[in-house]
């Protein structure tokens, strides 16, 4: 317990020795979670859209004053061809083109029966799914406006309507900054946790001075314990920090009880400080465990679930992100701090990270070798 | 130039000899190509459902089969009362429930109105809209069938095209995104840890009484890196186009080029962080936690840059890989050639050129 105690002092002077590292760890979390969720925003409204009006009717001129009208779209070109159209989505300038083709307020009068053509900039699948949704609600809308005005005995509905009553719950407002910010929070907590961890076993061996704690009659477990130990403390710094942020700037209070939320960062930040002290454990330069980290980090990031939907993934990819901790992270702090999750609907996620932890810290253990 | 030659050799060999680290600067984007080529996709798919149908008769079955059947939903369990709905919500086993009141279908056909009830699970909102968006329209279509017989006036048919990328796969929108993403962060980190690690261990000293000008000194850093990232750019081009299936439409050596000028930037930015610290780790910690984040959000592939907020907008601009992720768009999934892309050419030689002076002036002589 003393040999601990003193790891602990000396790994703490080391720490806060260095003002640089220590503003680094602190205040670029902070920074960043005060202005990504600004940036990662994917309330579609402003979709470009290049028009390509053949008929040049009051009919055509209509539509297209519907569309524009709705909010959700921008208009930016009227042009004489498509061709013409098309080069503004080449040039980024426009994600959507709807053209009207020649007599379409004539045929749509005489022959009930019009086509519309829409071409979508696919590359983003979601603006361009999302874009087409609207506008072909758009479209509907003012068809049936049209086929009431001009059937005025229209008293009787021939034809059998479903509603769909929907309803958002958790988030009725669709406030993406809800969603956004604790993901957020989870991948800084993660980033700061991992990195430290990875970078310090292996600073040591560039430095030679683990030669000396080698010699030295300190256990594998206290020596891993003493770095462990005050990177949880600073981990879970930074977590607090980040709920004040959450709560300051952007009024979210988790609707959960923090207790929870708490009890599964501990557990967390056990299992990543573990992985990051295993690959230190590997290593022989800093530069390798920050190329190891990054590679795995990258993948924990962008398969979370925070950015693009774990469910719409193929199998394999499924299978991966069992294994990826953020993802289990990022569903507590939503479940927790959005819908109100207790202890028992977190159980089996507190659970697997627990496993994890002991996995990961038996692992770090047993590869740190007091012989070089 | 021949002493220049003798330092790049130098600055070879230490990388060359360090397999391990080789070995993960080869594999590493290879590797990430793959995987998000793969797995990343905007689309929302075989989202866990579940339905409540108090109603049981014929139209509630028929609807549910064709949302069973459609890609987008995977019905889970089928609820008999709402009671246990709340709680698959909390842990999360659930995005959306679908409620069928009873009498479902006699209320279609004797009052010709019926209701549905949707529920989705909205701490997601963008899943919320879209699964949403998703049961209306199989809705619509169940009662476009249903009247087939009726004539219905008016009629507008929107006929949609998905231009570049008909199928909505995730690669030709993610392949350019992560190219991005994962050369600019591994050129950065490679450089930024160079100088300063000479600064740590000493051996700087002896480079700086050497009679050698302090830009040779960087340049020759920065090479062997750019060689390397070189290569990783031709190995991700064959991965995206022979496995991914993602053929370049562009040409080959204009994307070639362009990458050569991202890389240059990068490896600059790099050595610019590398003479403004003065630890290993500082530098590494600012080139990751500090840009990781950051140049996924601001590269313009994940979340339109349009919708930021207007300082925001103005931010991105200094984000390199914003510039690249365009390029690279423009060049193999659009097909663009020159004439298209020499703004954004220019701002990135503009920000290198910008980076190496700074770096320049403020790279001390003595220490």
């Amino acid at each position: 317990m003393r040999i601990i105690k003193f790891l602990l002092v000396k790994e703490f002077k080391q720490i806060f020795r260095n003002r640089a590292i220590l503003a680094v760890i602190m205040v670029m979390p902070v920074m960043q979670l005060i202005i990504l969720p600004l940036a990662a925003n994917y309330e579609i409204k402003n979709i470009n859209l290049a028009v390509v009006d053949n008929d040049r009717s009051d009919y055509s001129r209509d539509l297209t004053n519907k569309v524009v009208a709705s909010g959700y779209f921008k208009l930016r070109s009227y042009n004489d061809s498509y061709k013409q159209a098309f080069t503004q989505v080449e040039e980024d300038r426009a994600d959507l083109i709807l053209e009207i083709p020649h007599g379409f307020e004539q045929d749509l009068i005489r022959e009930n029966h019009q086509q519309l053509f829409i071409g979508v900039n696919a590359i983003n699948g979601t603006k361009a799914g999302l874009g087409a949704g609207y506008i072909a609600d758009i479209i509907r809308d003012y068809n049936s406006n049209l086929s009431l005005k001009n059937n005025p005995k229209g008293s009787f509905n021939p034809i059998p309507q479903i509603e769909i009553a929907s309803s958002n719950w958790y988030n009725p407002h669709l406030n993406y900054r809800l969603y956004m910010v604790p993901g957020i929070l989870a991948i800084l907590v993660t980033l700061v946790g991992g990195f430290l961890s990875a970078l310090n076993i292996v600073k040591e061996k560039e430095a030679g001075t683990i030669e000396q704690i080698n010699v030295s009659p300190v256990k594998k477990y206290h020596f891993i314990l003493g770095k462990l130990i005050p990177f949880w403390i600073l981990g879970n710094v930074v977590f607090t920090l980040g709920l004040l942020v959450g709560w300051l700037f952007y009024g979210i209070i988790p609707l959960g009880n923090l207790l929870v939320l708490y009890a599964f960062v501990c557990v967390y930040l056990l299992a990543i400080l573990g992985f990051g002290l295993l690959i230190s454990t590997i290593c022989e330069t800093q530069q390798q465990a920050m190329l190891i980290m990054f590679f795995f980090v990258m993948i924990f990031v962008l398969m979370g679930g925070l950015f693009t939907p774990i469910d719409s993934m193929p199998d394999w990819a499924k299978t991966v992100s069992k294994f990826n901790p953020i993802s289990y992270f990022i569903d507590v702090m939503r479940m927790v701090i959005i819908k109100g999750s207790g202890f028992r609907d977190i159980s089996k996620h507190i659970l697997i990270i627990i496993g994890f932890a002991i996995v990961l810290n038996l692992a770090a253990i047993l590869n740190y070798r007091k012989t070089s | 130039m021949k002493q220049f030659l003798t330092f790049v050799r130098k600055e070879f060999l230490h990388v060359l000899r360090d397999k391990k680290t080789l070995f993960i600067l080869f594999g590493m984007p290879i590797v990430q190509i793959l995987i998000f080529g793969f797995a990343l996709t905007n689309e929302v798919k075989n989202s866990q459902i579940v339905v409540v149908d108090y109603a049981k008769d014929m139209a509630s079955q028929e609807i549910i089969t064709k949302i069973e059947a459609s890609r987008y939903f995977e019905i889970t369990k089928s609820l008999a009362g709402s009671k246990e709905l709340e709680a698959a919500f909390r842990t999360g086993e659930i995005k959306m429930a679908i409620i069928f009141p009873e009498g479902f279908n006699n209320q279609l056909l004797h009052q010709n109105k019926a209701q549905i009830q949707v529920i989705a699970d909205a701490s997601d909102p963008n899943n919320a809209t879209t699964l949403t968006n998703y049961v209306s329209s199989i809705i619509s279509d169940y009662q476009a069938q249903m009247n087939e017989n009726v004539p219905v006036p008016y009629q507008i048919k929107p006929e949609v095209k998905m231009l570049y990328n008909p199928q909505l796969k995730g690669a030709p929108n993610f392949v350019p995104g992560v190219m991005a993403l994962v050369l600019m962060l591994v050129c950065v980190m490679m450089t930024a840890i160079s100088i300063v690690k000479e600064k740590e261990t000493g051996t700087m000293e002896i480079l700086l009484v050497s009679p050698f000008k302090p830009l040779m000194v960087i340049l020759s850093k920065a090479v062997p890196y750019l060689l390397l990232s070189m290569i990783n750019v031709i190995s991700i081009l064959l991965l995206s186009v022979f496995v991914l299936d993602l053929p370049i439409a562009g040409n080959i050596f204009l994307l070639f080029a362009e990458s050569t000028l991202f890389i240059i930037t990068c490896l600059t930015l790099g050595i610019f962080i590398s003479v403004k610290t003065d630890s290993q780790q500082t530098a590494m910690l600012i080139s990751l936690l500090g840009m990781l984040l950051p140049t996924l959000l601001f590269s313009g592939f994940m979340f339109p840059i349009e919708n930021m907020p207007v300082p925001l907008q103005w931010f991105s601009n200094i984000v390199p890989s914003k510039w690249y992720y365009i390029i690279v768009k423009g060049i193999i999934i659009k097909g663009l050639g020159f004439s298209f892309v020499w703004k954004e050419t220019l701002i990135l030689f503009g920000i290198t050129v910008f980076l190496l002076i700074i770096s320049l002036k403020s790279f001390k002589i003595r220490l």
